[in-house]
């Protein structure tokens, strides 16, 4: 019998230490059915690509409030296509104004969620958009 | 020798993940892709570190990677958590306590999915295709175990068990169950007051268990600190020197293939027994099981019944 996991990283890159969004995303993620690694805080985009590569996730979700998204997200991007990793979904979640969200998903991100967004809401859209295989 | 095979075998890195993936999921391609690598598994050494939630196991296993890692070694991590028996979703969280800076340090988490005994039911697929890899050393850290998730011993060459002062009723608690298993003892967060005492208590029931067993090696470490990695790698770089442990590794490696063999056979059976009987016969007996019209043993010959005819 084929059980296929749907594997997703929640990873929080940057300086910032509140990761009370990561954590309410990760669970909601869990009880939904999905397996969810959790890396905790102040992860660099090196360390977040090498966690996506090792643990074969289908989605990486970034949480970051502190404004540094504008340069965290696109090195996440870079690092995940050089390693070939370009299938991965990729969600942010975070205090991310409107003109940088869009932005955002110009380079490649599926979905930026901001503060207030229901988590049935991120489970729903991920469910919809995570790549078959 | 499969395409994804010769992958894993030179190096590849994401291969190795995503076959993981698929031997996890019971995948069609999963007999194929082991059966090619299982010559190449015999030479790694598997650990496996097992003990309470809390006492440290993860930063324990991260310390050793890394320390073994700066030796030369290539280490792979396959880091054990409960799944959810609600959602069948699960948090993994050991990676929080390991940093992953080297390539030679390879790190999967993996859920139990409803698998009982404090591994995941893939973790002997896992373990070969890490192996296969070319991961001289395999570290399984299980799920924050009790009295019963000995399973990781017919995984693993050697068992360590971690523990932590403080917690003198539960080796009481435990002298039948984990403590068994234990070829090797750490105490870990020994600057805790009271290590001593715990480092006595273990020795002492184990002299209670198997006088052989007086003999097995304690470490006192603070993982946090990395105080006492490098006696715990002595420790663990010594066994299985003496003629004694050899034997008894070599005995320990026919157990584990007797249970792969049979856990084998199992699986297929089932299988084939299932395809035999047809979706029909197969539904109307869970029917009348439940209804307690036969019982399973009864409805499980009936479905035997052809095949053994057959022989």
């Amino acid at each position: 019998m084929l059980q296929r996991k749907i594997r997703v990283l929640v990873a929080k890159p940057g300086l910032d230490g509140h990761d009370r969004g990561a954590k309410v995303v990760a669970r909601a993620y869990r009880d939904a059915g999905m397996e969810v690694i959790y890396t905790g805080l102040h992860q660099t985009p090196e360390q977040i690509v090498e966690a996506a590569l090792e643990e074969d996730v289908d989605v990486v979700g970034l949480s970051i409030l502190s404004g540094a998204h504008n340069t965290l997200v696109p090195k996440v991007l870079d690092r995940l296509r050089a390693e070939g990793l370009d299938d991965v979904m990729v969600v942010v979640g975070g205090i991310i104004p409107e003109e940088d969200a869009i932005h955002l998903r110009q380079l490649g991100v599926a979905a930026v969620f901001g503060p207030g967004t229901p988590t049935q809401e991120i489970v729903d859209f991920t469910l919809g958009h995570v790549r078959e295989r | 020798m499969t395409e994804l095979a010769q992958a894993i075998r030179s190096g590849d890195r994401r291969a190795l993940a995503r076959a993981i993936s698929l031997v996890e999921s019971n995948s069609p391609l999963a007999p194929a892709l082991l059966a090619d690598l299982w010559p190449f598994t015999a030479s790694a050494r598997v650990i496996g570190l097992t003990g309470a939630p809390g006492v440290g196991k993860s930063t324990l296993v991260d310390r050793l990677a890394r320390r073994y890692a700066e030796q030369g070694q290539r280490v792979g991590v396959l880091a054990i958590d409960p799944s959810s028996p609600f959602s069948g979703g699960a948090l993994l969280g050991d990676r929080i306590r390991m940093d992953d800076p080297d390539p030679r340090v390879f790190i999967r988490s993996l859920a139990t999915r409803g698998h009982l005994g404090g591994v995941n039911r893939a973790l002997g697929g896992a373990i070969a295709l890490m192996a296969g890899a070319g991961y001289g050393l395999v570290l399984v850290e299980t799920v924050g175990a009790g009295q019963s998730e000995v399973e990781i011993m017919s995984h693993a060459d050697l068992t360590v068990v971690v523990l932590m002062p403080g917690v003198g009723d539960d080796v009481q608690a435990n002298k039948a169950g984990i403590l068994e298993i234990g070829d090797l003892f750490v105490v870990n967060k020994a600057d805790l007051p009271g290590s001593d005492l715990t480092v006595r208590q273990i020795r002492s029931m184990l002299g209670l268990l198997d006088k052989r067993l007086a003999q097995v090696p304690i470490t006192k470490t603070v993982a946090t600190e990395g105080v006492g990695i490098d006696a715990l790698i002595q420790a663990l770089d010594g066994f299985g020197r003496s003629p004694e442990e050899l034997e008894r590794q070599a005995a320990r490696r026919r157990q584990q293939a007797d249970r792969r063999l049979r856990e084998a056979l199992a699986e297929l059976a089932v299988e084939e027994i299932r395809a035999g009987a047809g979706d029909d016969r197969w539904q109307e007996a869970i029917t009348r099981i439940a209804a307690r019209e036969t019982d399973p043993e009864r409805a499980a010959r009936a479905l035997l019944r052809p095949i053994t005819k057959e022989a």
